[in-house]
Formats: C-alpha cells, sequence, structure tokens
C-alpha cells in the first residue's frame, strides 16, 4: 500500500514537472505540449479506435515472432549445448547474430520479402532467436552435473531427460534469455514499423511515424507513452511469473 | 514387525533374491600422459538385504566403483551383475544417494519424490501418490510435502533424496558419501534413521565413506580399500546388535582394528585416512 503510494506521488510528480515546463512558455507547444493535449489526444485516438487498432497489429506481430523465435531458439540451444562442435558453430553463429542490432536486418527483410507482413515477422523472429539460443545453451552447459547423473539412475533419459530436467534446471538462464529476446523483438518491431509503410496493417511504429510527419508532437508523446506502457504490462504478464517461480522455488533474490 | 505400515500392495517387491555381483572389474582413467588405473581387479558378492560399506581414503576409486554398480560409468573389464543380469546402463533397479541431495529445485518436495515414481512402470498414479507419502512418513518429513528445496535444511534435504531413492523400490540403494556434508549432529541422527529404515524396508545397499567409524556403525560387511590402483584389501564383519550407536565402546574397539589395518595397507609414506 505505502509502496503504491509512493510510486503514484512519483509519476505524478514528474507530470507536475511538465506541466510547469509548458506553462512556462520557454518553449514552444508545437515541441513541448502540455500533459492535458498528450491526454487529450489518447482519449480522442482511444474513442476512434485508431490507437486500439494499431495496438492490436503491433501486438499480433510481436507475439507471433517472439513465440516463433522462442521455439527455435529453445530447442536449438538445446542443441547447441550437446557438443563442443555445435558450441563452436551455432553457438558462434547464434552470438555473432544477436551482437547485430536486429534493426539491421530490416533492409534484407525488404528486399526479401518486400512490404509484407512477413518482413515484420522475419525482424521479430531475428531479434528473438539469437537471444534465446545463447541463453539457453548457457544454460544447459551450467547446470550440475548431478542433476543429469540423478536423472539418469531415476530412468529418465533421452526427450524426457532434456525436457524434464536439462530444460527445467536451465530455467534460470532460459528465462533471462527469453526477456533479453522479448526487448529486442521489441526494439527491432518498432524500429521497422518507423522505416517500413505495410498496407495490411498500421501499425504503432507507423501511427509514431504519421505524428512527425504531421509536426503533431501529441501523437508523438502519445504513442511513446503507449509503447512504455505495453512494455510495461509484458514484463508483469509475461516475465514476472517466471521469476517469482526462479525466486520461490530456486531460493534466489531478496525476499 | 512392520511398524512403518509398508503393505504388500504399496511396494512391490520382487520375488528372486536382488543378488548384487561385482566381478573381476578394473578401469583405468585416460588422460593425454597417461592411463591411470582406477580400479583393479574388484570382486564383491552381495546378498539380498545386506547392508555393504567400502571403506578407503580419497583417490582410492569408491567412487568410480559406484558409479559403475550404478551404471553410470562402463567398467574397461569385468561385469556388474544386478539379479544375474549384467549391468549395461543406468536404470531404477541401482538407484543413487549422492553426497550433494542432487534434489531439483524446480520441484517441491512432493514433486522430487514422485520423479522416479513416475518413471516406474506398473504403477497407478494413485499408487504413485500413496507411495510417495508413504515415504515422506518414512523419512519424518509428511509435512514438509510441499516445501521447495531451498527450504530445507541440508539433513533434511538428505532425507528427501533417501525418499526419492527408496520410493521406487529399487534392488540396490546406493549411497556415495551422504552424510559427508552434514554436521556431525544431524549425521548421528541420520545414522540412527537410516538402520530403523533399512531394518523396516529389507533394502540392499551398498555405502560408501572415508569414514571408518560410519562404515562400522552402519555395515553388516565393511571392505577396506587402497589406492593406486584401488583394490579391496580387507573385509570385516560387524557382529554388532543392532540398532548400534556410533559412540559405543564395542564399535569404537573394531573402528580401532579397522583404521590400524587400514594404515597398513596404505604403507607408511601416506598417513591414515580420516
Amino acid at each position: 500500500m505505502k509502496r503504491t503510494l509512493v510510486g503514484v506521488a512519483f509519476f505524478a510528480a514528474l507530470l507536475l514537472i511538465w506541466q510547469a515546463a509548458t506553462a512556462s512558455g520557454r518553449w514552444s507547444p508545437v515541441l513541448l505540449p502540455s500533459p492535458w493535449l498528450v491526454a487529450e489526444y489518447l482519449w480522442d485516438a482511444l474513442r476512434d479506435g485508431s490507437l486500439l487498432e494499431a495496438t492490436a497489429v503491433t501486438m499480433k506481430r510481436l507475439l507471433v515472432g517472439y513465440f516463433i523465435g522462442v521455439a527455435i531458439g529453445l530447442p536449438l540451444g538445446l542443441i547447441t549445448s550437446t557438443s563442443r562442435y555445435f558450441e563452436d558453430t551455432i553457438g558462434a553463429l547464434a552470438l555473432g547474430l544477436q551482437t547485430l542490432p536486429s534493426v539491421c536486418w530490416v533492409p534484407l527483410a525488404l528486399l526479401w520479402f518486400g512490404q509484407t507482413e512477413m518482413a515484420m515477422l522475419f525482424v521479430v523472429v531475428m531479434g528473438t532467436v539469437w537471444s534465446v539460443v545463447i541463453a539457453t545453451s548457457a544454460g544447459a552447459r551450467n547446470i550440475p552435473p548431478i542433476y543429469a547423473r540423478a536423472a539418469r539412475t531415476m530412468g529418465s533419459e533421452g526427450f524426457d531427460k532434456w525436457t524434464r530436467v536439462i530444460l527445467p534446471a536451465a530455467l534460470p538462464y532460459v528465462v533471462s534469455g527469453m526477456k533479453q529476446g522479448w526487448a529486442f523483438a521489441w526494439r527491432s518491431l518498432m524500429a521497422a514499423e518507423i522505416f517500413v509503410t505495410i498496407l495490411t496493417g498500421f501499425g504503432l511504429g507507423q501511427v509514431l511515424q504519421y505524428g512527425r510527419e504531421l509536426s503533431s508532437m501529441d501523437q508523438v508523446i502519445g504513442v511513446m507513452l503507449v509503447i512504455v506502457l505495453i512494455g510495461l504490462i509484458a514484463d508483469k504478464v509475461l516475465f514476472s511469473p517466471w521469476e517469482r517461480f526462479l525466486h520461490r522455488r530456486w531460493g534466489t533474490g531478496f525476499k | 514387525m512392520s511398524a512403518t505400515g509398508f503393505g504388500p500392495q504399496s511396494a512391490p517387491q520382487s520375488t528372486s533374491p536382488a543378488k548384487l555381483v561385482v566381478d573381476g572389474v578394473s578401469k583405468w582413467f585416460r588422460t593425454p600422459r597417461a592411463d591411470v588405473q582406477a580400479l583393479d581387479n574388484i570382486n564383491l558378492r552381495v546378498e539380498d538385504g545386506e547392508f555393504i560399506c567400502l571403506v578407503g581414503p580419497s583417490g582410492c576409486g569408491k567412487t568410480t566403483l559406484l558409479d559403475i554398480i550404478a551404471g553410470l560409468t562402463p567398467a574397461d573389464q569385468g561385469r556388474v551383475l544386478d539379479d544375474d543380469k549384467p549391468v549395461d546402463g543406468p536404470g531404477r533397479h541401482r538407484l543413487v544417494m549422492f553426497q550433494e541431495p542432487a534434489l531439483f529445485p524446480w520441484l517441491d518436495v512432493f514433486g522430487n519424490v514422485m520423479f522416479g515414481l513416475k518413471r516406474t512402470p506398473g504403477l497407478t498414479d494413485k499408487q504413485r501418490r500413496e507411495i510417495a507419502d508413504q515415504h515422506l512418513q518414512l523419512v519424518g518429513l509428511e509435512k514438509f510435502k510441499h516445501a521447495f528445496v531451498h527450504e530445507l535444511s541440508g539433513g533434511m534435504k538428505q532425507r528427501i533424496a533417501l525418499a526419492r531413492a527408496l520410493a521406487p523400490d529399487p534392488h540396490v540403494l546406493l549411497m556415495d558419501e551422504p552424510f559427508a556434508a552434514l554436521d556431525a549432529i544431524t549425521r548421528e541422527q541420520l545414522y540412527g534413521d537410516l538402520q530403523e529404515i533399512w531394518r523396516s524396508r529389507k533394502k540392499t545397499i551398498i555405502l560408501v565413506t572415508h569414514d571408518v567409524r560410519e562404515a562400522a556403525c552402519l555395515g553388516d560387511r565393511v571392505f577396506l580399500l587402497s589406492p593406486s590402483p584401488g583394490r579391496i584389501r580387507e573385509e570385516f564383519k560387524i557382529p554388532l546388535a543392532r540398532p548400534r550407536d556410533i559412540n559405543s565402546p564395542e564399535l569404537a574397539a573394531i573402528v580401532q582394528r579397522m583404521t590400524l589395518a587400514l594404515r597398513n595397507h596404505l604403507g607408511p609414506r601416506k598417513e591414515a585416512a580420516e
């Protein structure tokens, strides 16, 4: 309760500073609209449905691409961990491509797939997959060998051992890899949407870009707020349960 | 007397005696510089329901021997027979309790005890749950059924590891210095518990330790091993009545004889093991 109050007070103070800055008249309202103007834009965009539609388009691209990325990354990471040769090949490739900012995939995706949903999907998958591969492989290689030995004596071999012992044992690594993959995917999708107009759906990045083209700063800031909000909600909905699970079961983190 | 209430329906008993035979087992470890012989012609016969202890200093290959019996490591020469069948890999008939509890943190206590049971064929899910509950009672931790591994003390973890290893009713329970990481008070408590459980379950146990007192307290027979390469040097029968108290003078006399023997086998250059 006290924590909630502190949080509310902090953000209220930020809003007040913003309001005071606009009220001082030092900056043009075209460049720095007041919180009220931004709130007004958000309210209108919410009511005419354009904001929800853009959010839906963006979230669909992100979620589909992210889950494809995880579905590829998890098994690939486990395979990478099984042999030194895979580590030197797939592992090195993953490490290299992970250091490549995923927005760099956009030009390639455009030439390969054109201005299509496929291009967006490709960028998101590329943003996700390498972080997941690296984290899963590191996690599987770092589990205490005694887990695998104990599991084998209890009759857990092969697929069962990989899915019921090694993957769960590597979970602390896997979750942080999935979190990083999510962050990379989210950033690359925004970049791609700002760069490229795709006629099958206008995402948040595109709405942001139109705000710039129309010099409508309330729209730019409003959409930015929505993007931040989605990031926060995704963190709470997608990752907090996993992190709580890890803290409770592994006894890590402070209580 | 079946004080713990194990009915025949709960724990499937094997019909033929679970005899374990180690037949001329040798093992080398290949390093880039040289081949090091870890075990030299080890022979053991373990009767059904017997409690065997292997004692030796570190480096005598006792853990390697246990791994070979478990099927986790192949022998270079010789073979291991479990119930007249050659061991060719790990399996639920020879379960291992390691020095570290090796409990899985992603499962709660009950889930850990269920892990081996879920992979034991011929049981219904209801039977598995009942057997897991009975084994938690056996080690006195039924109240901690839904606790997580990190919430338990070291002694409690080893009790759960014992319950997990006993639940699928293996032919042989292999114990690799399971008490080495515990404090003395907890350890002595567990000696009592283990003897009680062994008596009520009539389980064949092979325990590896570097502690002569522990071996004398727990074993029907104790084998002394010497290192480089690991060899069985001497066998002691422990005639003391059970349950044994690790601090009794009769036990101390036997421990003294065994320590002397071990010292002789190790030669003058090396100090005796703990």
